[in-house]
């Protein structure tokens, strides 16, 4: 007699416990981009490698001592807002004639419109940016100083891009992208062993 | 006549069956997407630098973390972190050969090693294990920042 039907189990309370789970794992998700500045590091030379000789006026040295200031050029202090500036000029000088572009092979850069200073860089394929470091650096320092570097890269390929394909250079396709990166505008930043 | 007064009876409720299918739904959307973090830190969460030209990391399987920052005791100077414990720089090698024998050898070089360190940590313990990584030809390298103004950086 007593077990004639069981009693269906109220299921009203489902949604709240259903509720109460969902808040715990929208609390707990966390959709953290990885986000970063992407470097590429150099290959390892042989011991008996010889360095390529660079012409003084195409490499923009970079140092930054162990009290986190910045010299440019080994005579100029400057803050960290003003280098972007300064590296943008100093890539985009394209000083170089068409004589002596002829020489290494290379289109004089029609592209530029920097100051074409005959002391400056030849062409953004010459143009090395060099960076040195002490040991004792802080890291955000070191952030910040390449973040300004690479960005110094990024207003010149986006001033190109959008002259030429009318759209920014991330909005370019693959072969666009590769042309600027090869061609036009190369990311040449190159680190030296810190000074200890 | 008797028709139009028929409007006056009021709106049915909506009815609330459904409602533990679409909370279930989300539910199970949450709880697959979830990831729980995988190595516990050993040293003080490191404060990433911000910065602003700064690119997503795709295939986060490809990823090999390093941390930097200070020790949690207060013991003075950087220390690395490979996966759940504090290590030398030379450990870095044997760390990432063994994030490289999980993975198939047409993925390896594409391998990118994210590092997340301390903004007051020194450019000489990155220089190492940037030695370290260029030894063995692990080339592809994320210095991993928050987004912002890279001016935020410097305290003066």
């Amino acid at each position: 007699m007593a077990r004639r039907d069981t009693p269906e189990i109220n299921a009203g309370s489902m949604a709240d416990i259903a509720f109460l789970l969902l808040i715990f794992f929208l609390v707990t998700t966390t959709m953290d981009v990885d986000t970063g500045i992407s470097r590429k590091l150099p290959e390892k030379q042989p011991e008996d490698v010889v360095p390529p000789i660079l012409k003084e006026k195409n490499v923009f040295e970079v140092n930054i001592n162990r009290r986190n200031e910045i010299l440019v050029e080994g005579d100029q202090y400057m803050k960290v807002d003003e280098l972007r500036e300064a590296a943008i000029n100093f890539i985009d000088n394209g000083g170089g004639s068409a004589e002596a572009m002829a020489s290494e092979e290379l289109p004089v850069c029609t592209w530029c419109e920097g100051a074409k200073d005959p002391t400056s860089s030849d062409h953004p394929k010459k143009a090395i940016i060099s960076l040195q470091s002490d040991r004792g650096t802080s890291y955000a320092t070191y952030i910040s100083v390449q973040n300004e570097l690479v960005g110094a890269y990024t207003v010149l390929r986006n001033r190109y891009s959008n002259k030429k394909f009318g759209k920014d250079f991330d909005r370019l396709n693959y072969e666009q992208q590769k042309e600027i990166k090869i061609n036009i505008y190369p990311q040449i930043i190159s680190e030296a062993e810190p000074t200890k | 006549m008797a028709k139009f007064g028929k409007k006056k009876k009021g709106m049915p409720g909506i009815s609330t069956a459904s409602l533990p299918d679409i909370v279930f739904m989300l539910l199970f959307f949450f709880m697959v997407t979830t990831v729980m973090r995988e190595t516990s830190l050993k040293i003080q969460m490191p404060v990433l630098p911000k910065a602003t030209e700064v690119k997503k990391l795709e295939k986060k399987s490809l990823v090999s973390y390093i941390y930097v920052g200070k020790s949690k005791d207060g013991t003075p100077g950087d220390k690395i972190q490979l996966n759940d414990r504090i290590s030398n720089v030379e450990e870095v090698k044997s760390f990432i050969f063994a994030e490289r024998a999980e993975r198939t050898q047409t993925d390896i070089p594409l391998m990118t090693t994210s590092i997340k360190a301390d903004m007051d940590a020194n450019v000489g313990t990155i220089t190492d294990i940037k030695l370290q990584l260029r030894d063995i030809n692990a080339l592809k390298l994320n210095y991993s920042t928050r987004k912002g103004s890279a001016l935020d950086n410097i305290k003066n």
